[in-house]
């Protein structure tokens, strides 16, 4: 069976429906296929926090773009996807802590990012449940939440309007120079693949550097007001850095519901979705430290999902060089939720040409083309 | 001559609700005309396996929130809130 598509995109999360969004509205003649339907990977086990990240100038570019396209979609996302701009609290527990507040917003200033220093007072004025006596914390108000899994089918929705066709739900086991190969027999003829499978990227590509990243989410019952921003721990970065550690950060974010998600952890090497109680009493202690009621609140569900991470902590978006048809919208780790819509609009120009609004070398999937091996690169 | 059982007194949402000791709050919930909860989309939910496993009978308890209410029996004066 053949059909001539222009673009055929392998999974139907948060990226690849972006993705499809993006080039249905530019005319291609787009098809989605996804083994396990829309929103069903990592896009269903993210939290969903839209936020502006600073590692580097490459990553704080993307976040910003995707960040004001977020703002952009929120009216028109229907309520089910419970979008709030609820912004972001990165809490500071000490002096040193509080150098990084000002440094970060020097760097966010600069990105036209308006942030906000609170002392110790304000802090705990804001969040009267957190632990007194901490140092402060950055607000960045201009953050915000979402629930991925009816962002994901409002993209795929309005992709569909513009001509765009989700196919039957099939596993792909080959996509190669414009040809992709189904499990039932089946086989796809296309101009261009794009491969937007997360951290199940290599599966069809073992070449590529990504490694799938675990992560633990708690989900409580509904305590409303608990909290009122994204609450993140400044060490998060230094957690999420490090790579050969299995780490924990204090990370909770107030769902509309009232519930509250508890997170985070990062674990390499752990390839099934089983939970790693050690690691999960690590998270919710931390959660303590900082939030000392949530030993009071009742959790009512834990899973785990897996990031695809990359060795620079940078996505990969743009064609894959040994392959003209070829194009990657994957690796974006802890970010795919936030910078979905800035990567639909990156693969869209790079199969029609036309000039993005940010420069996309930073995450061209060529910088990885040669010498795989010497490009462990950390930007601190 | 066994103990007399006296009725104790509690209040389901701010009315007095009479029951007898050994009664479930559940049931005292029943008694008052009232359901337990409401789900995230604002269904009515009532006790649905009366043995702890449902969690739709779930109550706020003198303030403390999300309390199984078929495996807590009455007590005198306490304050039950549903939703």
């Amino acid at each position: 069976m053949t059909s001539g598509w222009d673009v055929v995109i392998i999974g139907a999360g948060i990226v690849g429906t972006s993705c499809a969004l993006e080039c249905a509205a530019r005319g291609l003649r787009t098809a989605v296929i996804d083994p396990a339907g829309v929103g069903s990977g990592a896009t269903a086990a993210g939290m969903g926090h839209i936020v502006v990240m600073d590692d580097s100038p490459a990553q704080l570019a993307l976040t910003r773009w995707s960040q004001v396209l977020w703002r952009d979609l929120a009216a028109k996302l229907p309520p089910e996807a419970e979008y709030e701009a609820r912004g972001t609290l990165w809490v500071a527990t000490d002096e040193e802590d509080l150098v990084e507040v000002r440094r970060k917003q020097r760097g966010y200033a600069a990105a036209g990012v308006a942030t906000e220093v609170l002392d110790s007072m304000a802090l705990a004025e804001a969040e009267p449940e957190l632990q007194r006596g901490l140092a402060g914390a950055l607000l960045v108000p201009s953050d915000g939440i979402v629930y991925p899994p009816c962002a994901a089918e409002h993209l795929l929705r309005e992709a569909s309007r513009l001509g765009a066709k989700m196919l039957e739900p099939q596993r792909v086991i080959a996509a190669k120079r414009g040809c992709v190969r189904l499990k039932n027999g089946g086989k796809l003829m296309t101009r261009h693949i794009v491969n937007a499978c997360g951290a199940e990227a290599t599966e069809l590509m073992p070449e590529l550097p990504i490694r799938k990243r675990r992560g633990h989410l708690v989900i409580t019952d509904r305590y409303p007001g608990f909290v009122h921003h994204q609450l993140v721990e400044l060490g998060y970065i230094r957690s999420a850095h490090s790579v050969t550690t299995d780490s924990v950060a204090f990370n909770v974010q107030p769902r509309q519901t009232g519930q509250l998600l508890i997170g985070s952890s990062r674990e390499y090497g752990a390839e099934d979705a089983t939970i790693n109680y050690p690691l999960l009493q690590a998270m919710v202690q931390r959660a303590q430290m900082y939030l000392p009621a949530i030993r009071n609140l009742q959790a009512i569900r834990v899973w785990t999902g897996f990031r695809a991470a990359t060795p620079d902590k940078l996505p990969l978006i743009g064609p894959w060089p040994d392959d003209d048809s070829l194009i990657l919208a994957t690796g974006h780790e802890g970010l795919g939720i936030t910078t979905s819509l800035a990567t639909g609009k990156l693969v869209a120009a790079a199969l029609t040409g036309e000039k993005p609004v940010i420069v996309p070398e930073p995450y061209l999937p060529a910088r990885f083309a040669q010498g795989l091996a010497a490009t462990e690169v950390l930007h601190a | 001559m066994p103990e007399m059982l006296l009725p104790i007194v509690l209040t389901v949402n701010g009315a007095a609700v009479r029951v007898m000791p050994g009664t479930t709050v559940a049931a005292a919930v029943l008694l008052a005309g009232s359901t337990t909860r409401n789900s995230v989309r604002g269904e009515i939910r009532g006790p649905l396996c009366g043995m702890g496993i449902c969690f739709e009978c779930r109550v706020t308890i003198d303030g403390v929130p999300h309390q199984r209410s078929c495996q807590v029996l009455c007590t005198p004066r306490m304050q039950v809130a549903t939703s």
